[in-house]
């Protein structure tokens, strides 16, 4: 419906529609000028993606004739939720793919014939393409639409912008596609967790600068006067990964015209930097992200205050000074200096507490309503993501110390280890957010069935039990395999008699991947099914946002 | 903007709030708890008392070296020399005996045998399989067919130089490509591919003169393979009466491999592997059952 009245297009429109069509106009250039059939298939991606932002942006301005969006209707904050509900469904989405392509990827190292001999589905780049779509597609679309919720929530104030939380979210889903197909089509610069190459990761800088914008935006606009403790661990997740992308990325291309690049840091530097991005990746990424989703739906789904505020401040501040320290021990015993692999473990050590001073405040916050987990299986599902998080966060500094680790290093134990955390504590607290903000974003009374939810609840538990406990098993016994001696001096088993020892193993592992793909299925359902058929809720009194046709 | 402090005292637990409220959430005001502290000061102290042992903190040209003095090379550097030492009062005998003086001796024969079974899992198995029953292209050492000798001295030469390896003193010999480089027609290599198939005992195809395959053999495949088709080692070349083929025992394969064939390599360890190993290996592999 154009108005008639029509406004002068605002600096926030205009900058982001200049800015897209030079970019469409780069793209075309490069892709008609490369021979790199890769980086011509991307280019093209961000040509048609650059154009159809810029056709929606004028097509939004045309319809409500450039009207600027209330920040408040009568008097009640008009909270932006399009961009929150784009970046749930996306995280449902893409964990789905990510959790089938961590199921094939399992059932490729039990029967290797499913490599089918073909490139694209070789597990060298399945591989990547699994760890990205767990980590920065699902995990990242569900701390980019946390966040955006929780921090107009706590801030009571919409996010600034018109354009600026759509660019966010869709550029960030942008850089999802051009990483993923990427991979596929053998693009990597070959660095675990960060493999995507020069152009995506130029991409994800801009994108991220313009996050943490809209982020302390709406920090800047807050009616309230102090700052959630959930908000705190957002910016240290968003500042410290901006920090940790740009530096372990420092590459540079062979030619714009190139997927190649060549990274500036070499030999066993480049080692470091590479684990002290990996290892953060871990601690800001998917540790301090993650508690700000706890410290924000914990409470808010048991209606319960959190525990301890003094807690909060000093296991914040502990765990992002001594996080950024303990990358060195993935390097033990090789090339690294002794003495750097020695300050990392100890740090390692150090973070023990102010690791679990996050999960002291998640369950201490369920003093008092304990009886919920009889009857709310969302708030199981996010207690047991943080006794999940406990037990990892206790077994990490344990596989620190170098004694540990030169057995568990290498091994199907560290394996299992990253994955009692990903599947327990990062994809249950995941849910956990997800099924509690579905309902919120789409103006439901409550989920279409908690029954499911039970379902998913135990389907998924055990299948991380089976995860864990047959990598465990599997990843101790290929340890203690390869440093067996013989009464001569000789080594007890060759590497393939160890690969054929965990087969077994690794049957138990896909079994337990599927029951969690299984679960997930059950959850989009579930959330699908609220969407369409979930009973309307009453008008939320503190929010007009909602409610707010005009979204 | 109000900054209300307003401190209550929460009903279940009695712990009074710190007075904040964001979107209905609020904070106890509880002290950390006793245990979560100390815990916390024990693996400062700790890290602190590994710190004053061990190498740790960097200086502006070298590091804090430690009370211990421990150094992780050197140490490495000493279990490697210790595992070398404990097992050179063997090594050094092995290369000091002739190989059949190793087989006849039990200790020695023990030793070479456990020598040769780990490094065979390594660096053998990749190729010949861990039963090191072999695979397409890859021989098979257990069966009696050698295709450059199964004698302890034959196989330990295989073993130190190499076939094709590029090695001065490697094991060499090559097929000639005779389709591929139009050595013979296409009507010729269907002769003779059908005669070997003949005498192998393989079906043959109808029509196809097998008297004439056995001109283009002699003429062409006799010096290597020999008048009888009985292959001759020292060229490397195969019986064609085995019941084994290294690259399949079919019509088409034999077609295919004289039209192109295919010439596989086995490494020099010489160059990887210490001689005492690749005595052992040879002890080991002669031991299969068909050794000559």
């Amino acid at each position: 419906m154009a108005h008639k009245k029509t406004n002068m297009v605002s600096l926030e429109e205009g900058g982001f529609a200049i800015f897209l069509v030079l970019l469409a106009f780069a793209c075309i250039i490069i892709a008609g000028k490369t021979f790199d059939q890769v980086m011509a298939f991307h280019a093209g991606i961000g040509a048609l993606f650059a154009a159809v932002s810029v056709f929606l942006i004028f097509k939004k301005y045309f319809d409500d004739g450039g009207e600027p969006i209330p920040a408040e209707i009568g008097g009640k904050p008009n909270y932006n939720l399009g961009p929150i509900k784009f970046g749930s469904a996306a995280a449902m989405f893409w964990g789905i793919a990510g959790f089938l392509v961590g199921l094939i990827i399992a059932l490729q190292l039990a029967f290797p014939v499913l490599n089918f001999d073909l490139p694209w589905t070789s597990f060298g780049r399945l591989r990547p393409l699994h760890t990205s779509a767990v980590i920065f597609a699902f995990g990242g679309n569900v701390l980019l639409a946390t966040s955006m919720y929780v921090v107009q929530r706590t801030c009571r104030v919409r996010m600034p912008g018109k354009i600026l939380p759509w660019f966010v979210i869709l550029g960030y889903n942008a850089f999802i596609v051009i990483a993923g197909t990427g991979y596929l089509f053998g693009a990597t610069q070959g660095k675990e967790y960060a493999e995507p190459e020069w152009y995506a990761d130029l991409w994800l800088t801009i994108v991220w600068v313009f996050y943490l914008l809209l982020f302390l935006g709406t920090i800047w606009k807050r009616k309230e006067p102090h700052i959630y403790v959930a908000n705190w661990f957002y910016l240290a997740f968003i500042v410290t990964i901006a920090m940790l992308h740009i530096t372990n990325n420092l590459t540079i291309p062979v030619s714009i015209y190139s997927t190649k690049s060549v990274i500036v840091w070499s030999g066993v530097q480049d080692a470091m930097v590479q684990w002290w991005y990996g290892h953060n990746a871990v601690g800001f990424f998917l540790t301090a992200g993650f508690l700000a989703i706890m410290y924000y739906f914990i409470p808010k789904r048991a209606e319960r205050p959190v525990y301890s505020y003094r807690l909060s401040i000093v296991h914040f501040w502990a765990l992002i000074f001594i996080y950024i320290w303990a990358g060195p021990h993935h390097l033990h015993y090789t090339a690294l200096p002794q003495w750097a692999s020695t300050l990392g473990a100890t740090f390692s050590i150090i973070l023990w507490m102010p690791s679990w001073g996050g999960m002291i405040n998640g369950l201490m916050t369920l003093s008092g309503a304990w009886d919920k987990l009889r009857t709310d299986p969302v708030l199981r599902m996010m207690v047991v993501s943080v006794a999940f998080y406990g037990m990892s966060t206790f077994e990490g500094p344990l596989m620190s110390l170098r004694s540990v680790n030169s057995l568990s290093h290498y091994t199907d134990w560290t394996i299992g280890h990253v994955h009692s955390g990903a599947l327990g504590w990062v994809g249950y607290i995941s849910f956990g957010a997800l099924y509690c903000l579905i309902p919120w974003l789409w103006n439901k009374k409550r989920l279409y069935s908690l029954r499911l939810v039970d379902w998913h609840f135990w389907l998924s538990t055990i299948g991380i039990v089976l995860y864990i406990t047959s990598m465990w098993v599997s990843g101790i016994m290929q340890g203690l395999m390869w440093r067996a001696y013989d009464s001569l001096g000789f080594l007890e088993y060759s590497f393939v008699e160890t690969v054929e020892a965990m087969h077994p193993f690794y049957i138990i592992r896909a079994l337990g991947g599927g029951l969690f793909l299984l679960g997930a299925l059950i959850m989009a359902y579930n959330l699908w099914m609220t969407v369409r058929r979930g009973e309307a809720a009453e008008a939320d009194p503190t929010a007009a946002g909602s409610l707010a046709a005009a979204e | 903007m109000s900054d209300t402090h307003q401190k209550e005292i929460d009903r279940v637990s009695g712990v009074e709030t710190t007075g904040h409220e964001w979107d209905g959430l609020k904070e106890l005001n509880n002290p950390l708890p006793k245990w979560w502290l100390y815990i916390f000061y024990a693996t400062i102290v700790w890290a602190v008392i590994y710190w004053v042992l061990y190498p740790s903190w960097p200086l502006i040209s070298s590091y804090t070296t430690g009370l211990l003095g421990a150094s992780q090379r050197e140490e490495a550097l000493a279990a490697y020399d210790e595992g070398v030492a404990g097992r050179s009062q063997f090594a050094d005998k092995i290369v000091a005996t002739s190989l059949e003086d190793i087989e006849s001796d039990p200790e020695l024969l023990q030793f070479a045998m456990a020598n040769g079974r780990a490094a065979f899992g390594d660096n053998c198995a990749p190729c010949h399989g861990s039963g090191a029953t072999g695979a397409e292209g890859y021989p098979n050492l257990q069966d009696d067919t050698w295709l450059w000798g199964g004698t302890l001295d034959d196989i330990h030469t295989t073993l130190q130089y190499g076939i094709r390896s590029g090695n001065d003193d490697a094991r060499f010999g090559e097929m000639p490509a005779f389709g591929r480089d139009d050595l013979l027609s296409r009507e010729e290599i269907d002769q003779v591919s059908n005669y070997v198939a003949s005498k192998a005992g393989l079906e043959t195809e109808e029509g196809v003169d097998l008297a004439a395959g056995e001109t283009v053999f002699m003429d062409n495949c006799a010096a290597c393979h020999g008048e009888n088709l009985e292959g001759i080692q020292e060229m490397g070349a195969p019986s064609l009466l085995s019941a084994n083929y290294l690259y399949g025992k079919s019509l088409a394969d034999i077609k295919a491999q004289v039209n192109n064939p295919r010439n596989g390599v086995m490494p020099a360890w010489i160059d990887r592997l210490d001689p005492a190993t690749i005595k052992s290996l040879t002890v080991y592999v002669h031991s299969f059952g068909g050794g000559q």
